[in-house]
């Protein structure tokens, strides 16, 4: 570790970091915990709170409606997040070994550039019953009436997908980019087949990129409501749902609070789960963490990790 | 063998590429078709005439959005180099909150970073311990609390993207410039900062896509101020969306085109530290 410098106990550590714990302290913490707060008390008629305590909000998550939300929230994730993953790998893996990288990701990053909901539109122009895919089904005559693409689980997932596609493949093409390729080349001469080269050999070296792009597609899932609204139906509504609905349609604030306290509660345990089965994919979103921990702990400071 | 060479993986990468430029295709050519219906029909520039002739309020949307997108990553970017430095430099008693605190955001969903703030902006004054004490800041959502929310989810990424340049490069010449007697200040600004433009560039770049992109946090702290995403989502709720839309989404996809070639330097860094 050549790039780690003795760190000293000066003043100008507290100094440098001021405006971001002034910052984060203001405008990040103080409003998650005004949300656990809110989520404790009594709805106003026309959206905000009012100061008197209740447990109303938690009470009325025990629905079979809201268990029906979260069975919906977690599969579409789960299931959005494999797909992506899945499809992002081999195409991470070309960028990788490819000769014009740069070029490559410039290909990769202008759809990334272009707004969310702007992307959802264009997708809704290709599956609408009078969208591109119907018009040039019916104009060929393939089919009379125009197919039901829109409005069910496949077009929900496949926007899913291709929202969160950029964002595996980024950290998947670092990754994949650092391997020793030469270790396929062994495992396949030491008589490993291709498919067992990449099992055994490939996957298990880049596990660090893979969970890295599991976080980015995962945890925005878990909360995510806008494609299943302008594409979906009710009945493929999530938690994300719910919360918008009681905020902007109920005007039930302290329900929308206590949803989104379960939601951290609920990307919490993925976070566990998934840090659970390897330790060494600590390191993946905090490798820097996991060193600079160990130091803290000499120093007296302890805490987190 | 060269001929099947990475064969599956190709035609991965070419599926992908095709699944991700085809809508974007789409949009492109629709905003050239004379009329609204999804059917092409012939070609004409009357979305374009549109745009530029008699959509003030959906240039406004999108000059608001560009102008936020600019000053959150601006400040993202400068709060960010600075918490950096520090943490890479420097013990000091707030080091462990500032590493949780960078790190948090990005295990939560990004909605409720959203509706947190959206929460904090109502405010409210709570009876506690006989007198009224006031929670959260009681503003009006607008162009202010949609800077505040997006300078606050692309901070860590500016951070983290800074602090994996500085742990990228020799620190010796930091150690060689106190000891020969530069000042705290002078250190600064002639070796660490010359020595991290990458990580402050790209730290720059990514706070301006994922500010460019994001649509879920400012649905919730944007209130009646429009910004570009939130004009194409009430249209696209309430059923219709214009194709002059469509000739400036357009019109923003050839910018990122060039945006990209220009940037593409700093692409590949970006990619490495993501």
């Amino acid at each position: 570790m050549t790039g780690t410098p003795r760190k000293k106990w000066t003043g100008y550590g507290s100094i440098y970091t001021l405006p971001l714990v002034a910052w984060f302290t203001l405008f990040f913490l103080v409003p998650l915990l005004v949300i656990v707060l809110f989520s404790f008390l009594e709805a106003d008629i026309d959206g905000g709170v009012l100061p008197r305590f209740s447990a109303a909000a938690f009470a009325g998550l025990a629905k079979p409606r809201i268990l029906r939300l979260f069975f919906n929230t977690i599969w579409v994730s789960v299931a959005s997040t494999a797909i992506t993953i899945v499809m992002a790998l081999p195409c991470a893996y070309y960028m990788a070994r490819a000769r014009n990288k740069t070029m490559l990701l410039i290909l990769v990053i202008i759809p990334f550039w272009t707004n969310f909901i702007i992307r959802v539109f264009a997708w809704k122009s290709i599956l609408e019953s009078n969208g591109v895919v119907n018009s040039a089904l019916m104009g060929l005559g393939i089919v009379s009436n125009p197919l039901p693409l829109e409005h069910n689980w496949i077009a929900v997932i496949v926007i899913n997908v291709y929202t969160f596609l950029t964002y595996a493949i980024l950290p998947l093409f670092s990754t994949i980019e650092k391997f020793d390729f030469t270790l396929l080349e062994a495992a396949r001469d030491l008589g490993a087949t291709k498919l067992q080269a990449v099992f055994k050999v490939l996957l298990p070296n880049v596990r660090a990129g893979i969970v890295t792009a599991v976080f980015f597609t995962f945890i925005p899932l878990l909360g995510s409501f806008v494609v299943q609204q302008l594409i979906g139906t009710k009945d493929m509504y999530m938690l994300g749902n719910e919360i918008n609905d009681n905020i902007y349609k109920y005007f039930d604030w302290p329900s929308a609070y206590a949803l989104a306290v379960v939601l951290m509660m609920l990307a919490n345990v993925g976070l566990v789960f998934v840090m659970r089965s390897d330790r060494r994919q600590a390191k993946v979103l905090g490798a820097r963490r996991v060193d600079d921990t160990d130091e803290d702990g000499e120093a007296g400071s302890g805490g987190a990790g | 063998m060269s001929g099947k060479k990475r064969s599956f993986s190709k035609a991965a990468f070419v599926s992908c590429m095709v699944f991700l430029f085809v809508p974007l295709l789409v949009l492109i050519v629709f905003s050239f078709n004379e009329n609204k219906a999804p059917i092409f029909t012939r070609f004409s520039l009357v979305w374009y005439h549109r745009l530029f002739t008699e959509s003030g309020s959906l240039w406004s949307a999108f000059f608001r959005s560009i102008t936020i997108a600019l000053t959150a990553a601006a400040t993202a970017t400068i709060i960010g180099t600075l918490a950096a430095i520090g943490v890479h430099w420097h013990r000091f008693p707030l080091r462990t909150y500032v590493q949780a605190i960078t790190y948090i955001p990005l295990v939560l969903p990004e909605i409720i970073i959203g509706m947190s703030l959206l929460a904090f902006f109502a405010g409210i004054r709570l009876p506690m311990l006989g007198r009224e004490l006031a929670i959260g800041i009681p503003m009006n959502l607008g162009w202010w609390t949609i800077y505040i929310a997006h300078a606050t989810f692309c901070l860590p990424f500016a951070y983290m993207m800074v602090l994996a340049r500085l742990d990228e490069f020799d620190s010796s010449i930091i150690e060689a410039a106190r000891d020969l007697g530069a000042t705290e200040l002078q250190t600064l600004l002639r070796v660490i900062i010359p020595v991290s433009k990458p990580g402050i560039v790209s730290g720059f770049l990514t706070s301006l896509t994922l500010s460019l992109e994001d649509f879920t946090i400012t649905y919730f702290v944007s209130g009646v101020s429009s910004t570009l995403p939130m004009v194409v989502y009430s249209q696209m709720y309430k059923g219709g969306v214009s194709p002059v839309i469509n000739a400036l989404s357009s019109i923003m996809i050839l910018c990122t085109v060039i945006l990209a070639f220009l940037a593409r330097k700093w692409l590949r860094y970006i990619a490495a530290s993501s």
